[in-house]
């Protein structure tokens, strides 16, 4: 055991020696496999971080009504009757003087320019009832300040004025032909409202001609407990057939088919250029064989086993893979890791992200690059340990 | 005569190439006596190398029987082969077949790591050897950085250094010039009579073969009738 061993580390130490005598073709394998890895992290990446945003967004503590089957704000409608009679509903939140804190809001989608690629994009323009800053919490303006209800005033989401072009503090633009100013940008810890543009309610129904109805209504409720009741409540009410949800159910449910896409997106394409990789490793290892033919056939006759030659050249392999992948783990990070991206939400709208790169992702990456090696190296290896002991006495 | 070191018992070795199977021995008898030096020449084609692998337990023959110091080793298998080799013989090329990346020194010590030496034993073993070849300033040298005749004696270190009974050599001087090839053959002779070692050697260079015991000529299959009588 102690001599196999031995004469593995030999064999092992005078392939990886004679590396710089290969050094283009295992250096194009490095490339391949690192971009393999790279590529799949960058959607990995992708996922975990749009999940993490729109995960993040909402609360157990607010309830959101929605229109029968509507899914999403887009598709909803609330006439103004059931909005009345939601503010009977038990379980609420009130506010000092007895009202209870709920938002009848409208969701419409207006047209932005975005500062990377210069394209227009959707963005969310979302109507808020005038008691929406105690429904919601941890939203924070971070610059000028809240629009004043009756106005044509806006405030952004950071990642709009950051990604989109004319959103800044002060901005005057005009949307469905009228003329806006914004006032303040927010903050809201990074989730998916950061990407809306906020006005008032009553102020969008006249100029979007909705009248008095509205898509959504969020409340606060006393505690997450409450939502059962206020479905039930709903329920018993032939006019109120709605879907009531937590606002974090709500998010995570959306959140969940987009990231499914992306992951699904990621693994199929990686494993689609894993093929090219395999077949760039396979082509290294099967060169790095014939060019050892003589030596390891040497070796033979002098009396070492195929084994040494078998294992000698798996691990020139795997370490070639291994290299491509932390060179691409590295590079995703690099390059990747914390930038902005976006991606359309479950409206149609922009949801803006940002990467997110995790050891047990870079760990999925490492494993990808291990098996591409594994797989180049076997059939190479295998060559190698059948090596006839006769090339031992070719002329070079 | 001494004990008979190899004996080769009505040995067939045939090459299928193809659907053609082509004859290179038929019936080939041969003795080898313990400590010989035996020059094998013919012409090209005419089987040396085969015979030389056939002897060293590299290829095995058809059919017949090849036994090596009273034990037959025509029918062993992949591995106990291995151990035969390491154990028995050293093969000297006309290439000098070194690892490039490895010193003259590790070069030597690779047979030793099929032994059961501990790194100080096998190094004492390794300095023993290229001083027997007379090359013990050149330990750390890579082959790129010694002559042609100077790779060849690290391959003979090489070769000594597990202290076979065995030395196969194939066109050992092929590759040298003449005064070179000289120094080699006149080591192989000095292996041979004041170390013991049993010398195969191919070669089709009369002047070579001049350094051995005895010259032996194969053509078509067969070893001439005056070597038999010789
Ligand atoms: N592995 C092989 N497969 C098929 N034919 C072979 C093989 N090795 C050698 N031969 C053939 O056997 C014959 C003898 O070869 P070889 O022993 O190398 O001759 P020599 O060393 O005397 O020049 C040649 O005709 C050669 O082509
Ligand atoms: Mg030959």
């Amino acid at each position: 055991m102690g001599r196999t061993l031995t004469q593995i580390a030999a064999v092992t130490a005078m392939n990886l020696r004679s590396l710089p005598q290969r050094k283009w073709t295992s250096l194009a394998t490095v490339v391949a496999i690192a971009l393999v890895t790279g590529v799949l992290l960058a959607f990995l990446a992708m996922a975990n971080g749009f999940q993490a945003t729109v995960a993040g967004t909402g609360s157990n503590d607010v309830v959101i009504a929605l229109r029968k089957g509507s899914e999403s704000e887009i598709n909803s409608t609330l006439m103004r009757e059931q909005v009345l009679l939601l503010q009977e509903a038990p379980g609420l939140a009130k506010a000092a003087d007895g009202k209870p804190l709920l938002s009848p809001e409208l969701y419409v989608i207006v047209d932005g320019i975005k500062k990377s690629s210069g394209l227009k994009a959707n963005l969310p323009l979302r109507g808020l009832g005038p008691l929406a800053n105690e429904v919601r919490q941890g939203i924070r303006i971070v610059s000028g300040r809240m629009f004043q209800p009756g106005t044509n005033e806006l405030v952004v989401g950071r990642s709009v004025s950051k990604q989109f072009r004319g959103f800044e503090l002060g901005a005057k633009m005009r949307l469905a032909s009228q003329n806006w100013v914004v006032v303040g940008e927010f903050d809201a810890g990074g989730n998916v409202f950061e990407s809306e543009i906020w006005a008032d309610v009553s102020v969008l129904q006249g100029l979007y001609q909705r009248g008095s109805t509205v898509q959504t209504v969020r409340a606060r409720m006393n505690d997450p407990a409450s939502l059962e009741k206020i479905r039930a409540f709903s329920e018993a009410d032939p006019r109120l057939k709605l879907d009531i949800k937590a606002e974090k159910e709500f998010y995570s449910g959306q959140s969940r088919n987009i990231g499914d896409l992306i992951l699904y997106l990621g693994w199929p394409l990686a494993i689609a250029m894993s093929f090219g990789a395999l077949a760039g490793a396979l082509n290294t290892m099967f060169a790095s064989v014939d060019a050892r033919a003589r030596e390891i056939a040497t070796l033979r006759a002098i009396g070492f086993r195929g084994t040494p030659a078998f294992i000698g050249t798996m691990i020139e392999s795997i370490i070639l893979a291994g290299i491509g992948g932390v060179v691409g783990s590295l590079g995703t990070y690099l390059l990747f890791d914390g930038i902005s991206a976006a991606t359309l939400g479950s409206n149609f709208t922009q949801v803006v992200f940002s990467l997110k790169l995790s050891w047990s992702l870079v760990l999925q990456g490492l494993i990808l690059s291990l098996v591409i090696g594994f797989a180049g190296g076997v059939f190479p290896a295998w060559r190698a340990a059948r090596m006839p002991l006769l090339a031992a006495f070719k002329e070079q | 005569m001494s004990e008979p070191l190899i004996v080769l018992k009505a040995v067939t070795k045939r090459y299928t190439r193809g659907k053609q199977s082509v004859p290179i021995f038929e019936r080939l008898d041969m003795s080898i006596p313990t400590q010989d030096f035996v020059a094998v020449m013919g012409p090209s084609g005419s089987g040396k190398t085969t015979l030389l692998n056939l002897l060293g337990g590299i290829d095995k023959p058809s059919g017949g029987e090849i036994v090596f110091d009273k034990k037959r080793m025509d029918n062993l298998d992949e591995s106990k082969l291995a151990a035969f080799r390491a154990g028995n013989v050293g093969f000297i090329f006309q290439f000098y077949n070194l690892m490039p990346m490895l010193t003259a020194a590790q070069n030597v010590e690779l047979p030793l790591l099929l032994t059961k030496l501990g790194p100080k034993a096998r190094s004492e073993r390794v300095k023993t050897a290229l001083e027997i070849v007379g090359l013990s300033d050149r330990a750390r040298h890579k082959p790129s950085e010694l002559s042609g005749g100077q790779q060849q004696r690290v391959a003979i270190a090489r070769a000594i250094v597990s202290d076979p009974k065995l030395l196969l050599c194939d066109e050992p001087t092929g590759d040298l010039d003449r005064e070179t090839a000289g120094e080699i053959l006149s080591m192989l002779q000095t292996l041979n009579r004041d170390l013991g070692k049993t010398i195969v050697m191919v070669t089709h260079d009369p002047e070579a073969a001049r350094y051995a015991k005895r010259t032996l000529h194969l053509d078509k299959g067969h070893f001439s009738e005056k070597d038999l009588a010789a």
